[in-house]
């Protein structure tokens, strides 16, 4: 099978600069149910600031739920969740977006009543003067600031490959485009770390391949990423360290060539495509 | 839509000619009896539209607020001998606390709960105004003053036309200015979608509230300046068919469109006074226009007809 | 003391009888197509304005109910088919402003028909008071309630035991699996509305003896049915029946012991009070979003 061949590592990532420090995100004991049905059972892990961890698993493995618990979108049940060693357990999205988490979505929540530009800007809603009155009566200062957010989302969207898109509408944009600019909002706000939910679902080869390109980009510039995905080529050839849920719960934890030689993972995945 | 946007300017110098040039093409003062209204009626629905068509919440009660500014006006000048403009102030006040203390538990809700919710505020305040007849005349409403202001008297159609044209022009800038904000953009994104704005930042209960209130003020204002214009005001003013009428004009008009507001306050004013004469089928066309409108054209009448000319900005 | 108690309980159950049969009339239609139908009060407006118009006009009552009835049915299959059926994937703001529109509408049509007088509808069985324990009773409430009572175990017995309910609540559960098993849930969604009809008609027939017929009762009517739905729990019939008659039980209450200047303001506050505090209402279930 694929996951296990070597060749499909990266000569990259062994050259990757890491920071090394304290963990970035630490996950203890993390648990949430739905009417009964343990979506997360007793999670815990952490990630390294600097790293793009992945984590993988099979459908209803946990995955998005977990990505829910860390972004406040759902409180545990049980267990908690450290953001830069401080409990930010059930804290709710804004508040996670403003101590420097960031995410997409698996499920596309794009904006679509504006324009792709727009989007972008809204990522830099941390960064501008949100008050009221400034707004009702156009302090030069907002128009100012408001006019620098313009140029900064349309070279995110430059970087993530999108200049042909800046003037449309988010409506009328492909769905790999849409992908993309997802994350070009997710980084407009500068996070410290990027959660990324299957950013390559449903695209074809090239553009998984760009969106890999992004990411390395990404990560380069010090952000840490984790990366729920099912495309495990992308995940063994760029990831650090991996994660594998199953059912909830953990199944495996190491760095890709472990992960894959693992046998539950293996048996998890038997009959599963790659 | 944003070609409107864009015209934000020539869509300004239009309204502002539009009032400045209207007055000699009408006859006399019935015609610009309506003209006022509808501008009342216009100011409301633009402060309403940021609500309903920017932030995508509803107010099926938004007349009650309208009602509470024109008998605060009513009562504090005409009773209690207040300072028009003291009283204008104090009913702006009055109806944003009002509006933030319930805004706050209310816009956690959402779609027919939140539309149930706000009706049932906008009944209960109509069913207060009406009790309450020590205060406020009852069912019958009560006469009020005319605005005073600085030694001045605002009293009669030509006058007021200035005043509410003035108005209107001042709070469709100020709309105008909102929407193109940081604050502006995070309201459409609650719109969009809700999650997504609050993982980029925005801590949408608070601006949901912002909006609600913002908009309960403007008919605050919109409500006490009638009253002193009107000389005359009811608890019919605040009762749920005029909340409705108020939906009707911005949905009709064009969510998400300030100018649809306006234009939308305009038709559905007029439109009454054009039917006069089959005073009867006016339900039937009020509820009909509602019905056709969201079946046809849910997006109203100017985005509608703004998305036939042909578009500068596709991918 | 306690017959003042017993005779607002009674009037309150009466009216409460009507919110009743609104309410289940609401979550029937919300139940078949997530749609909160706010032209309701109308069709109890319509059985109540035909049944008084037709049998001033020699009509015998029980075919003046019945032709009430069908006219109700033919304004909700019509208002199902031709407002909600073509906005079906619209967001929530614009069916509520579409049924709204229904509900003004029609309302207008029966100014044009009926003009705006009260009419008035005899009483069924003469208008002797009923003496229970110091409370008088009109015959008629037991009319309202008996008719309410019969009504709501006949809905009870056609979901549970015929097809064509089934059909209906396997519906509301899963439109997309109701379709998949041959279910025409076009044809469900029209005989939800039918149904909600039906009951508003007929309850607007009963109560029209007691409260006048005129062409604006359906408007507090069905928002006050509303609330009983919500009360309830919105989709869970039984709760909306039991909501109807607290609601009904509070508002005579109210205004016996409190103030009946706000005696409509009862239920709103009910409602304020339950969409803050539980909007699952009592008996309702909590759904989550999929993110």
């Amino acid at each position: 099978m694929n996951m296990l061949a070597t060749t499909d590592l990266s000569p990259d990532m062994t050259t990757q600069a890491r920071r090394i420090g304290p963990p970035i995100l630490q996950v203890e004991h993390l648990s949430r149910e739905f009417g009964g049905v343990l979506a997360v059972g007793d999670l815990s892990f952490t990630i390294a600031a600097g790293d793009i961890h992945s984590i993988i698993g099979p459908n209803g493995a946990g995955k998005t739920t977990l990505f829910n618990l860390v972004t406040g979108v759902y409180k545990p049940s049980g267990g908690r969740v450290l953001f830069d060693g401080a409990d930010v357990s059930g804290m709710a999205p804004y508040r996670l977006a403003a101590r420097g988490m960031s995410r997409t979505f698996q499920n596309l929540q794009i904006f679509f009543n504006m324009t792709a530009l727009e989007n972008v800007m809204v990522g830099r809603h941390l960064h501008l003067n949100t008050r009221l009155l400034p707004a009702l009566f156009r302090f030069p200062s907002l128009v100012r600031k408001d006019r620098e957010a313009k140029d900064r989302a349309a070279q995110l969207m430059t970087d993530v490959g999108l200049e042909k898109y800046i003037d449309a509408d988010a409506a009328s944009m492909p769905y790999g485009a849409l992908k993309r600019l997802e994350i070009a909002r997710a980084l407009a706000s500068e996070p410290k770390l990027l959660l990324l939910d299957e950013p390559a679902a449903g695209l074809n080869a090239t553009e998984s391949r760009e969106i890999d390109e992004v990411i390395k980009t990404v990560a380069g510039s010090g952000v840490t990423i984790v990366l729920v995905e099912h495309d495990m080529k992308m995940v063994m050839g760029i990831s650090h360290r991996i994660t594998a849920l199953n059912q909830g719960r953990m199944l495996a934890e190491g760095t890709p060539q472990e992960v894959a030689a693992n046998p539950d993972v293996i048996a998890a995945y038997l009959g599963a495509a790659p | 839509m944003n070609a409107l946007l864009h015209g934000r300017l020539t869509g300004l110098l239009a309204l502002g000619a539009v009032i400045a040039v209207l007055p000699a093409f009408l006859p006399n003062n019935f015609y610009l009896d309506i003209a006022i209204l509808a501008g009342f009626n216009a100011v409301v629905c633009v402060g309403l539209n940021l609500l309903i068509g920017y932030a995508g919440q509803i107010s099926l009660g938004h007349a009650g607020f309208f009602g509470i500014g024109a008998y605060a006006s009513g009562v504090l000048v005409g009773t209690y001998g207040w300072p028009p403009v003291l009283a204008l102030l104090a009913g702006a006040v009055f109806v944003g606390l009002l509006a933030f203390l319930v805004a706050k538990p209310i816009l956690r809700l959402k779609g027919h709960y939140l539309a149930m919710a706000t009706l049932g505020i906008g009944i209960i305040v109509s069913i207060v105004l009406r009790t309450e007849s020590g205060l406020t005349g009852g069912p019958d409403g009560m006469m009020v003053e005319p605005f005073r202001i600085f030694g001045f008297e605002l009293y009669g159609e030509k006058v007021w036309y200035w005043v509410v044209g003035v108005l209107l022009v001042g709070v469709v800038w100020l709309s105008l200015n909102l929407i193109d904000s940081p604050m502006g953009r995070a309201l459409r994104a609650v719109h969009g979608s809700e999650v997504a704005a609050e993982v980029v930042g925005v801590d949408t209960a608070r601006f949901k509230v912002m909006v609600f209130v913002l908009s309960a003020v403007f008919a605050s204002v919109a409500g006490s300046l009638f009253a002193h214009y009107a000389g005359l005001i009811t608890p019919a003013k605040a009762d749920f068919f005029k909340s409705i009428e108020l939906v009707t004009m911005v949905v009709f008009g064009g969510m998400a469109s300030t100018f649809g507001a306006v234009v939308g306050a305009v038709v559905l004013t007029l439109l009454p006074q054009a039917l006069t004469v089959f005073q009867d089928y006016q339900q039937i066309v009020l509820g009909g226009i509602l019905m056709a409108t969201m079946v046809f054209m849910p997006k109203g009448l100017l985005p509608t007809l703004a998305a036939l000319i042909p578009a500068r900005r596709r991918a | 003391m306690f017959a003042e108690l017993l005779q607002y309980m009674l009037s309150g159950l009466t009216i409460g009888a009507i919110y009743a049969l609104a309410g289940l009339g609401f979550s029937i239609i919300y139940n078949a197509s997530h749609v909160i139908n706010f032209a309701q009060g109308e069709f109890i407006m319509v059985g109540g304005m035909a049944s008084a118009t037709l049998t001033a006009s020699g009509v015998p009552l029980p075919l003046a109910i019945l032709i009430g009835c069908g006219g109700a049915m033919l304004v909700g299959v019509l208002v199902a088919k031709f407002a909600v059926e073509r906005a079906r994937n619209a967001s929530t703001v614009t069916l509520i402003i579409i049924t709204i529109g229904a509900s003004i509408f029609l309302r207008g049509v029966a100014e044009l028909i009926w003009g705006k007088d009260f009419k008035r509808l005899d009483a069924f069985s003469g208008e002797t008071p009923i003496q229970i324990l110091g409370a008088s009773m009109q015959p008629q409430s037991l009319w309202v309630v008996g008719t309410a009572g019969v009504l709501i175990v006949a809905i009870g017995l056609f979901f549970n035991k015929t097809l064509t309910g089934k059909a209906i609540l396997a519906t509301s559960h899963n439109r997309l699996a109701a379709q998949l098993v041959g279910i025409d849930v076009k044809r469900v969604v029209l005989a939800s509305f039918a149904l909600s009809a039906a009951l508003g008609a007929i309850g607007g027939a009963v109560v029209a003896p007691i409260t006048f017929s005129y062409t604006e009762m359906g408007i507090m009517l069905g928002l006050k049915g509303f609330t009983a739905a919500v009360l309830g729990g919105l989709g869970h019939g039984p709760g909306a029946v039991a909501g109807g008659l607290i609601v009904g039980v509070a508002e005579a209450l109210g205004a016996g012991y409190i103030s009946s200047a706000y005696k409509d303001a009862v239920a709103f506050v009910i409602i304020l009070a339950v969409l803050l505090f539980m909007p699952n209402g009592l008996f309702g279930k909590r759904g989550t979003e999929r993110v």
